[in-house]
């Protein structure tokens, strides 16, 4: 029986190479504003 | 740097460096357990490691390896940080690209956590000039350097307290778009006691988003969130925020709530706001001080832990059910997802993001509003200078410059959590506030989780 199962690739690592356009939305991780966490959030480029 | 967690018996291990995650069969999750302690080896499972690990078939933990192996090698797992440099030198610039305008420092409810002093924010009751409106427009145009698409979001107080000056600020910024290039994207938040179905459509045509707060089950929002007079808001809230939501094609907006220690079951909330129909939801944690009877404490922490696993086990049942709803917290793209530069410093407050009070003083965020050590400039008053020196100290934070997250296996998920709640309660923007850390963790473990529960059903 396979013993990993990996459930996406290396996404950081690739994302270093574009160098941070800087377009995407700012986030606030306040519990006063509903745009925490950065790990849901979309980048500019990937439509 | 792994991260090893076991969520309802699925074992998850996240390789922070690379942002991959892997499900393991329990003999490979053992083994990278052990090399997360020991460090990797690059020979197959000697007898010290095979002694060690006996309550597995040899044979597995040889399979095992081979797979670890693999991983390894394709930079999946045990990935070296190669970020730290990147950090030291990656300077946001000094660009701004998103305001949050507080329109009205007046509210027409007396929330009982309010950190915005009910709207007053330490000081007068007060709307913003409509002149204060443009001229915050002017000015982040004005500081938006090459940057495109700018956010406004109208703040309180509550907004709608003052809904001609978001309209004129709104079709001022409008009117300056195509000369200057600018692309700008509002959204709002709003108590809904003052929506009207012209507001509504108003809010439809103009806002990107728009966050709507209410803080679950009647009882537990009349609690805190109460009118002048000390009656509830929930009865005449849920209709306008049901139709609101409906109108949007339930897309685009958030029911957020907060919870506190008079409502530790806070899952329940949540799953009320979804019976509700509301398919974006989003109930957080409230930060107050340790003294104040509704703040949460460490002693809450496992409670709050179980609610996690009781609404993440319950949102996923429904989603298989296909009545699934989306919860803030537990949203995470797994396969794409920002760039390691915006993973860096999240928030951007005080260089990137900027608040503006209703006199048009300039502060990091609205969280700062009214704190006179943070105030930075005026809108109204170019000639005063910019205090470079307070965005500079914000731009200059990030996970690598604070110790705690350096060493957090969430950190690319958080991004180093909220500054100003780092300068409530430790007095210094590079020190998290550590129960709001905890918390965090476990949210993006029952994120992450969740994903893994789905992709298993998938095949
Ligand atoms: S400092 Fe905190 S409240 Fe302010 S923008 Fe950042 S995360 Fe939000
Ligand atoms: S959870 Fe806390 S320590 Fe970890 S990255 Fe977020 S703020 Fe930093």
């Amino acid at each position: 029986m396979k013993q990993v199962k990996t459930l996406n690739g290396k996404v950081l690592t690739k994302s270093v190479a574009g160098g941070g356009c800087g377009e995407c939305q700012t986030s606030c991780q306040s519990a006063c504003k509903t745009s925490c966490t950065v790990a849901n959030q979309k980048c500019e480029n990937i439509k | 740097m792994v991260h090893c967690f076991t969520w309802e018996g699925t074992h998850i291990v996240v390789d922070v460096y690379s942002g991959a995650v892997h499900i393991m069969e329990p003999a490979a999750y053992a083994l990278t357990e052990y090399y997360a302690a020991h460090g990797w080896e690059d020979t197959p499972p000697q007898e010290t490691v095979l002694a060690e690990l006996n309550a597995f078939a040899p044979q597995d933990l040889a399979q095992a390896y081979e797979e670890l192996k693999e991983l390894v090698e394709q930079g999946l797992l045990f990935t070296p940080d190669a970020y730290a440099e990147i950090a030291k030198n990656y300077h946001n610039q000094p660009v701004v690209k998103a305001l949050c305008i507080h329109i009205a420092h007046d509210c027409n409810l007396r929330c009982a956590y309010c950190f915005a002093d009910e709207g007053a924010f330490g000081g007068t009751r007060e709307l913003m000039p409509e002149e204060v409106g443009k001229a915050a427009i002017d000015f982040v145009i004005a500081r938006s350097g090459n940057r495109r698409n700018i956010e406004i979001d109208f703040f309180g107080g509550e907004p709608l307290m003052n809904f001609d000056v978001v309209k004129s600020t709104v079709a001022y910024a409008r009117s300056r778009e195509q000369e200057t290039g600018k692309r700008f994207r509002f959204t709002i938040t709003t108590n809904g006691m003052l929506l009207t179905d012209d507001i509504m459509e108003y809010i439809n045509e103009n806002m990107v988003n728009v966050v709507l707060s209410i803080d679950g089950r009647k009882e537990v929002n009349d609690r805190v969130r109460c009118r002048v007079d000390g009656s509830g808001s929930y009865d005449k809230i849920v209709p306008k925020f049901q139709k609101l939501a409906e109108s949007r094609g339930q897309d685009n907006y958030y029911v957020r709530g907060t919870f506190t220690r008079h409502n530790l079951d806070f899952a329940q909330d949540v799953l009320h706001l979804a019976d509700l129909g509301f398919k974006q939801t989003s109930v957080e944690p409230v930060v107050a001080p340790f003294d104040v009877d509704y703040a949460l404490q460490y002693e809450d922490i496992p409670k709050i832990y179980e609610q996690y696993d009781i609404l993440a086990k319950e949102y996923i049942r429904r989603r298989k059910e296909g009545k699934g709803f989306n919860f803030f917290h537990f949203m995470v793209d797994l396969d794409q997802g920002p760039c390691v530069y915006k993973r860096l410093s999240g928030c951007g407050s005080g260089s990137e993001y900027l608040a503006v009070a209703p006199n048009g003083d300039i502060y990091p965020c609205h969280q700062f509003v009214g704190n006179e050590e943070f105030r930075m400039g005026n809108v109204l008053k170019q000639e005063e200078p910019f205090r470079r020196d307070i965005s500079e100290t914000f731009a200059s934070c990030n996970v690598y410059s604070k110790p705690a997250c350096r060493d957090c296996w969430a950190k690319f998920y958080c991004s180093g959590g909220c500054p100003a709640n780092a300068q409530q309660f430790n007095g210094d923007l590079n020190k998290p506030y550590d129960l709001g850390c905890e918390l965090q963790r476990k949210r993006i473990e029952c994120a992450i989780a969740i994903k893994a529960a789905l992709a298993e059903e998938e095949e």
